[in-house]
């Protein structure tokens, strides 16, 4: 169900990484429409984790281009891509320990809006304003945790954690948001709930969604299109229950696990 | 030919000196995952026991070597993992390196305190007689093989090949390379990784001591400066061989020692080459190595696929205080500082005033180490070169360009934080170990090839300020209370500013970079601007807190901004609390005091000040908050419960019902 029409907001083309002899992603290309949602799942060690990795800079791909709307990325460093509208939540947790849930959220929103506060800091003008506290309120609302806002995320649970960065990265407004297992320490019905919120999300923000999860469920209740990926290949392309269909996601999911 | 052969010849030993340490941090390195800055006081330790067992005791040479060399020193290396580096998880580099400093700073000082002040003059050789000269070289009368040439090399080689044959053709050897890698999976397969773990230490415990009693001999008198020095040079020889390859970190460890020797007899004497480069040959070959070998970038990366098993680092102990008692505390405080300055100004006694305004002082330079390594995460072994550089800054405007020495200083601290922002950019890359072998080298390449030149620095003596330098007020009235006021105020005001950062946007950015590199770059913050603007003001900091001290001094000397300040600095800020800035302060007054009080002690506890700073130091790797700031919010706690009859939560926060497990390892 890809909305012909809309904008290509990410493109992947011939991308390939391998680690050592390790061929972990091998001539992926794929895209994504502005504010579509899209699955990109498969078995362990398919590659996913490591496609998110060279979208988001963090990685650089042996081969292959990713385009982020229309523009190459290039070597451009995380941070840029980050300010240009690519969030991100971790497989494994990359929060900040330190950080009280609230400041989370604060420091991304401040982020995103580029450095250059020393000087603001050294004249004591870096307190919240009423605005920043709005914005910050309203995601961790959105994200069910104010709660918790003031609790370091050292005492906090994994779940909890991830719910963190999601409103870390959702606070910036990202265009594509490029979420990796995030229900990984949730139980069913907060599973439910965040599947809830991402399709609000892409529908009322437009929002487009890159979903990389196990729980299959999930993935069908938020997204439009899935991507099928086994040893670090593209095996399938398409709507959701269409793919779900083909016998070579078969194998790769009964096969190899 | 034959001239050349003679330089060459006496650089040999050298040579084999930087091996024997470069072979054993390799060692160390590569079976237990340990840099272990405290193998030269390793070494020194069994060097000075073997000496005193020999010269105090009249012990024989075999007697001596066995208790020193083959017990203390496989002894010692057990001990080391045993209580400290076992317990401090793979992950968390800073603390391993944080431990090794305390090592380094503590053990050299601990052994007067123990044994008493022993001078160990001309120690005999295990081996060969030193000054017997056994052969000449081809025939040739300019390369005489002498005692030290000969066990040198002897012992060099045969310490490499045992080292080869145990690692490439034992089991031992196998499960030492595999227990690196990740002791968990070893002990998986059913070896016993702990005990692999304690032979690693015991082998490079043993080598350490053989190197310690096999270089003694080589020294007119036994220093434990000669073994920092030493280890400092080797560590290139280890970095060229990117902590793993033993012969190659040996080849360039004799290389470096034969070069050097070489290029003096070779370059001219009054050249550029031979005052500056040549004596920081080590160094721009160890902060080359780190600027080019890519291997170096990921030495704090853990290689163990089972790392995430491993508790994270430990927590920071929340630090809140109930608004009743800050209440009390706050005023407390002020009043503290009254207290303090109506003192200073009245009724105390001159000797503790300059004492005391000496912690002043030191505070700003040590508030330095709170914005790089509480702030940023990282780890400077510069510091006190930054310092340096912006007092002899100040000193040299005013003494060339008649320049007032307050203006100088903040020239001189933008000098220093323009050096500072440059190493943070030459070393974007590194991190953790890396980067502080990196602000090592410079803080060397600093003192052997700047600081050290006469011209510039004056000498061993410095230059002595003048008091017109400062303007009209006299900074050196010995009656007079200025120095006190102006240091007061700087301290506060560098105070303030910390604070305000800390507490600001940068802070909390600061913060998020530390708990994650990853996730701070996923916000669009930019790792690299920040590391370069922590280093940037710590550098200003640290610049600011030399120029004080140069005031207090009367003088700049070389010898006071040198490295061995920066590590102890390290050492010192890290005991009090290196994350809060009246950590820095708690560091430079409790540092200036023992040392003061300890002059009334006998002379073999003079060093006791870093023996007790380096043990606060050891419990970095639990506490990084610092033992006594751990102490005052467990006090805190404590006086909390008694007081306001309400139990504070200490960092055991209510977990909403609901969610899902804790956190891998977060509770032990
Ligand atoms: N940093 C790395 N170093 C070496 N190998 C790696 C690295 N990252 C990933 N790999 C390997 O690349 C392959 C793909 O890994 P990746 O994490 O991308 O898979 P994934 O699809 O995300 O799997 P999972 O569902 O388990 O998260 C795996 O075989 C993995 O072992
Ligand atoms: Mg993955």
């Amino acid at each position: 169900m890809t909305e012909r029409g809309a904008p290509t907001i990410l493109e992947v083309e011939g991308l390939a990484k391998s680690f050592g002899g390790v061929t972990a992603v091998d001539d992926v290309r794929f895209s994504v429409a502005a504010g579509e949602s899209v699955g990109l799942v498969g078995p362990n060690g398919a590659g996913k984790t490591t496609v998110f990795n060279c979208v988001c800079g963090q990685l650089r791909p042996d081969a292959g281009e990713v385009r982020f709307d229309g523009r190459p990325l290039g070597d451009l460093p995380t941070y840029r891509r980050a300010r240009m509208g690519i969030g991100r939540t971790y497989q494994r947790l990359e929060v900040f320990p330190e950080l009280t849930v609230r400041d989370h959220v604060l420091v991304a929103a401040r982020a995103h809006l580029g450095g250059g506060h020393l000087w603001k800091d050294l004249l004591g003008r870096s307190a919240t304003t009423a605005e920043e506290r709005r914005v910050v309120g309203e995601v961790l609302g959105l994200v069910g945790l104010g709660h918790v806002a003031d609790v370091p995320v050292a005492a906090l649970g994994l779940g909890t954690c991830r719910l963190v960065e999601l409103a870390r990265a959702l606070v910036a407004e990202p265009r594509l948001l490029l979420a990796d297992e995030p229900s990984s320490g949730l139980d069913a019905h907060e599973t439910r709930a965040l599947a809830a919120l991402l399709h609000q999300l892409q529908v009322e923000r437009g929002m487009a969604v890159l979903l990389v999860e196990h729980d299959l469920g999930m993935v069908g209740a938020v997204v439009d299109r899935a991507i099928v990926m086994d040893l670090g290949r593209v095996v399938a392309d398409g709507a959701f229950a269409d793919v779900m269909a083909e016998p070579e996601v078969r194998q790769a999911y009964l096969g190899v696990r | 030919m034959e001239q050349l052969l003679g330089f060459a010849v006496p650089g040999v030993p050298y040579g084999c000196a930087y091996a024997i340490f470069a072979v054993g941090l390799v060692l160390t390195y590569q079976a237990t995952g340990v840099f272990n800055f405290g193998y030269a006081a390793q070494a020194y330790v069994s060097a000075f026991v073997f000496g005193w067992l020999v010269q105090v005791h009249q012990a024989p040479v075999w007697l001596a070597f066995l208790v020193a060399v083959v017990a203390l020193g496989p002894g010692l290396g057990i001990a080391m993992d045993r209580l400290l580096f076992r317990r401090i998880p793979p992950t968390h580099g800073l603390a391993k390196v944080v431990t090794g400093l305390s090592l380094l700073v503590g053990i050299p000082s601990l052994l007067p305190v123990v044994f008493g002040n022993q001078n160990l003059v001309g120690l005999p050789s295990i081996a060969f007689n030193p000054n017997t000269v056994y052969f000449h070289l081809f025939g040739l009368a300019l390369a005489p093989i002498n005692g030290v040439f000969l066990s040198s090399v002897v012992f060099t080689a045969a310490i490499l090949v045992v080292l080869t044959v145990l690692l490439r053709a034992t089991p031992l050897g196998l499960e030492m390379r595999a227990a690196v890698e990740s002791r968990r999976l070893v002990q998986l397969e059913g070896v016993n990784a702990d005990r692999v773990v304690s032979a690693a230490w015991a082998l490079s415990g043993l080598m350490a001591g053989l190197a310690g009693v096999l270089l003694a001999p080589t020294q007119a008198t036994l220093q434990s400066q000669a073994f920092l020095t030493l280890m400092v040079a080797a560590i290139a020889a280890a970095a060229c061989a990117v902590l793993r390859s033993m012969s190659v970190a040996a080849a360039v460890g004799v290389l470096i020692g034969v070069v050097s020797l070489v290029a003096q007899g070779e370059l001219p004497t009054g050249s550029v080459w031979y005052s500056a480069v040549l004596p920081a040959l080590p160094f721009v070959v160890l902060f080359a190595a780190l600027l080019v070998v890519p291997g170096l970038r990921a030495l704090d990366d853990s290689r163990d696929p089972l790392a995430s098993v491993d508790p994270p680092p430990p927590p920071v102990a929340a630090s809140v205080r109930s608004p009743q008692l800050e209440r009390v505390v706050r005023p407390a405080w002020w009043l503290l500082l009254l207290a303090f300055a109506v003192s200073m100004l009245t009724w105390m006694p001159r000797a503790w005033e300059t004492v005391l305004d000496q912690g002043l002082a030191y505070g700003t330079v040590f508030l330095s180490i709170t914005l790089i390594t509480g702030l940023g995460g990282q780890l400077s072994l510069a510091q006190g070169t930054l310092a340096g550089v912006a007092a002899f800054t100040a000193a040299l405007l005013a003494l060339h360009v008649g320049v007032n020495f307050f203006v100088g200083a903040l020239v001189g601290a933008a000098v220093a934080a323009a050096v500072a922002a440059l190493l943070a950019v030459t070393s974007l890359r590194l991190r953790g170990l890396g980067l502080a072998l990196m602000t090592l080298a410079a803080a060397l390449l600093f003192d052997n090839a700047i600081f050290s030149q006469p011209a510039l620095t004056g000498g061993t003596a410095g230059i002595t300020l003048h008091r017109g330098w400062l303007g009209a007020v006299d900074f050196f009235d010995p009656n007079g209370h200025a120095f006190f006021v102006l240091a007061l105020a700087v301290l506060a005001a560098c105070a303030a500013g910390v604070r305000l950062v800390q507490r600001g946007t940068v802070g909390r950015e600061l913060a998020a970079l530390r708990g994650s590199e990853v996730g701070a770059a996923g916000i669009g913050i930019n790792l690299a601007w920040q590391r370069v603007l922590v280093f940037a003001l710590s550098g200003a900091v640290a610049g600011v807190g030399g120029a004080l001290l140069a005031v207090q001094r009367a003088s700049v000397a070389p010898g006071e901004f040198n490295y061995q300040l920066s590590l102890a600095m390290v050492v010192i800020v890290v005991t009090t609390g290196v994350r809060t800035v009246e950590g820095a302060i708690q560091a430079a007054f409790g540092f200036v005091v023992v040392q003061e009080l300890l002059q009334y002690a006998p002379q073999r506890f003079s060093g006791l000040t870093f023996v007790l700073f380096a043990a606060g130091a050891l419990s970095y790797a639990a506490h990084p908050e610092g033992i006594v700031e751990l102490q005052k919010r467990r006090w805190t706690a404590r006086v909390e419960r008694i007081v306001l009859r309400h139990p504070p939560p200490p960092g055991a926060l209510p977990v909403p019902a609901g969610f899902g497990e804790p956190v891998a390892g977060e509770q032990r």
